[in-house]
């Protein structure tokens, strides 16, 4: 088979014999060498017969007017309005939703929105600061709860998970994919009615709900960035005698980290909108907390929730608010966006080199 | 001292062998070739002498496998311990991306963990650049990405970073076959003088290459698809390619199969 098939080989047999042969004595390869101008003489040959045959043998037909063109075409462009289309159709309501959020949410747009809390506030005035730094504490925790766990279980996954164990974790981190948000609430509820007695609510609980929801999106994300790393590299790495855990630490997170940078804002991105299970572990006040272990917390979610559904006397300042505390959610995943992607071109390898490329 | 001795070596992907009963020994400071068809398992036998056979889930072997009298497959022996000991240089070249010429060469202490002082390291970047006849052409720009080489160069860079841990041995897997004629020319080059302080094991589908680089020659083949590889013929060069014992070595070698 590999007779015909290597013909590049055999080219450069046949170029190669053209140069000089520095580490050869001639009395070594006189034998050789007539095997070799017939492997290359063998090739040759068959080469231009073969180039022969193909137009001779077949018959191709003419290029013009053979085929109805237009038919064609009209696919293509019919194919290609549709795509357009399904993308437009998907942007439109986006578009709606930002600008309804953007121009209700300028009424409070204001600093007191971002320097307030609603401690005491009746009708108009008040803000959002407690529950903008709730929303920050309770991120920020879950983060701190996910990120280690989610990408210790994808390094397991991806650099020692074999057989059983492995296709387990990958079913239940599948499944976890999967819990509605209010069932991780109730979790976290029970659990800590049973830890600390019933009713308790806190930040750190509502963290804790909320890495229910993060990890596996973590993990599954971490894990496909992970299986992107060439096996070139791993075996480069070890093969030059480095121990796994430095491979894994030197070498393949440092060479995902860009992509791992995304999995975590994927993750951050399911959880910052959630409402019900917060709603039910976190509580929801109407001044700040600073501690994250005691107490109720506002966060910016529940925030909105609590202003729509619990209005005073003047309704249109708490559905104000509401838009406000939207339109910042909004605002707080973008940034956390740009960071992370600004963070991801930083520290990714070649980083350098693209930078002065560009 | 850091001759390589092989004896009744298997090595199997799971239920499949690949490789059955094969014994030679290679000699020190000289340039055996492993040649033979596509699928003989040259490649899992040159993995298996740096035991990178075994990071391959389901991998297996049995049999003995010594450097300089020491089992490179004893109980006590840490596989990590055995790649220092015995480099390799992969088919296709496969420099860190994102890292430096310099850092390249230097990845192989630096990922141990090692300090080296500046002077020190620029030193064993020069020598190691040197002894893979690269230091010439980048010796300018020892700052830049390592992946902005040519293909012969990204090759010779492997092999300086294989070098720059000082290995017994230096095993290569087809090292040429991605590269153009003048490419391979630098490298078979490089390995006239790399035989002088190392061990070198090569495996190569180019006969001529065989012919000029190596002192001596292994003739791998199967009996069939999916049948395990065997070493059929072993001996000097000059043997094994003008006066081959076996009719199948003599027909591989002239091109009539594999
Ligand atoms: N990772 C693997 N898992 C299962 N089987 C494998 C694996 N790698 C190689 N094999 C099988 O082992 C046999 C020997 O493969 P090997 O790569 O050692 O051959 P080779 O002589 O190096 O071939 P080539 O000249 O094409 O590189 C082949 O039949 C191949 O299909
Ligand atoms: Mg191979």
């Amino acid at each position: 088979m590999s007779t015909q098939a290597p013909a590049p080989d055999q080219m450069s047999l046949s170029t190669s014999a053209l140069l000089p042969t520095p580490a050869a004595a001639p009395d070594q390869t006189s034998a050789p060498a007539f095997a070799f101008a017939q492997v290359a003489m063998s090739a040759s040959s068959h080469v231009p017969a073969h180039a022969a045959a193909s137009p001779g043998g077949r018959v191709f037909p003419a290029l013009t007017g053979a085929r109805p063109a237009w038919r064609r075409r009209f696919a293509n462009r019919f194919a290609a309005i549709v795509a357009a289309a399904g993308c437009l159709a998907a942007l439109i309501p986006l578009g709606f939703l930002l600008a309804a959020v953007v121009s209700r949410g300028a009424a409070r747009f204001d600093l007191a929105f971002i320097t307030q809390t609603m401690r005491g506030v009746i009708g108009a005035g008040g803000g959002a600061l407690h529950a903008i730094v709730g929303t920050v504490f309770i991120t920020a925790a879950t983060i701190c709860f996910s990120v280690p766990l989610g990408l210790a279980a994808a390094i397991y996954l991806v650099e020692y998970g074999r057989g059983k164990l492995a296709r387990t974790v990958t079913f239940l981190v599948d499944v976890m994919t999967g819990i509605p948000s209010i069932v991780a609430g109730l979790f976290a509820y029970a659990l800590l009615s049973l830890l600390l007695g019933p009713g308790v609510r806190s930040g750190l609980a509502g963290a804790l709900a909320l890495s229910l929801l993060m990890t596996p999106v973590v993990i599954r994300a971490s894990e496909e960035m992970l299986r992107l790393v060439p096996d070139d590299l791993r075996e480069a790495a070890c093969a030059l005698g480095v121990g796994k855990h430095r491979v894994i630490t030197q070498v393949i997170l440092p060479t995902a980290l860009s992509g791992l940078v995304s999995a975590v804002m994927l993750g951050v991105a399911r959880i910052v909108g959630e409402t019900a299970p917060l709603l039910l572990v976190a509580g929801f006040t109407d001044s700040m907390n600073l501690n994250l272990a005691d107490g109720r917390m506002a966060t910016l979610p529940v925030y909105i929730y609590s202003q729509w559904q619990n209005k005073g006397l003047d309704a249109a300042a708490y559905d104000n608010r509401a838009w406000t505390a939207a339109l910042l959610l909004i605002g707080f995943v973008l940034i956390l966006n740009l960071l992370a992607r600004l963070a991801g071109r930083l520290f990714a390898p070649g980083a350098k080199r693209h930078a002065r490329a560009s | 001292m850091s001759e390589l001795a092989i004896t009744g070596f298997s090595a199997s992907y799971g239920s499949f062998r690949a490789v059955a009963d094969v014994g030679l020994t290679i000699a020190a400071r000289a340039v055996t070739a492993f040649i033979g068809p596509s699928g003989c398992g040259k490649s899992t036998l040159l993995r298996s002498i740096n035991r990178l056979h075994e990071t391959v889930p389901g991998a297996t072997v049995s049999g003995t496998v010594t450097l300089g009298g020491e089992d490179l497959y004893g109980r006590a022996v840490d596989p990590v311990e055995v790649r220092r000991r015995v480099g390799m240089v992969f088919q296709r070249p496969n420099p860190f991306p994102g890292l430096s010429i310099r850092d390249n060469v230097l990845a192989g202490v630096k990922l141990r963990r090692h300090r080296l002082a500046k002077a020190a390291a620029d030193n064993l970047v020069e020598v190691s650049l040197r002894a893979a006849n690269l230091w010439d052409e980048v010796k300018d720009r020892l700052g830049k990405s390592g992946t902005s080489l040519s293909g012969g160069q990204q090759q010779r860079l492997c092999i300086a970073r294989a070098i720059a841990v000082e290995p017994a041995v230096l095993l290569m897997d087809e090292p040429c076959s991605a590269l153009d004629p003048l490419s391979t020319l630098a490298i078979e080059d490089l390995m006239a003088s790399l035989r002088q302080d190392y061990t070198v094991v090569i495996v190569t589908h180019n006969m001529q290459q065989a012919a000029r680089i190596s002192d001596a020659t292994a003739f791998f083949s199967t009996d069939g698809p999916r049948q395990p590889g065997r070493l059929i013929e072993y001996g000097p060069t000059t043997t094994i390619f003008s006066r081959p014992a076996e009719q199948a070595t003599a027909d591989y070698i002239a091109g009539r199969f594999g």
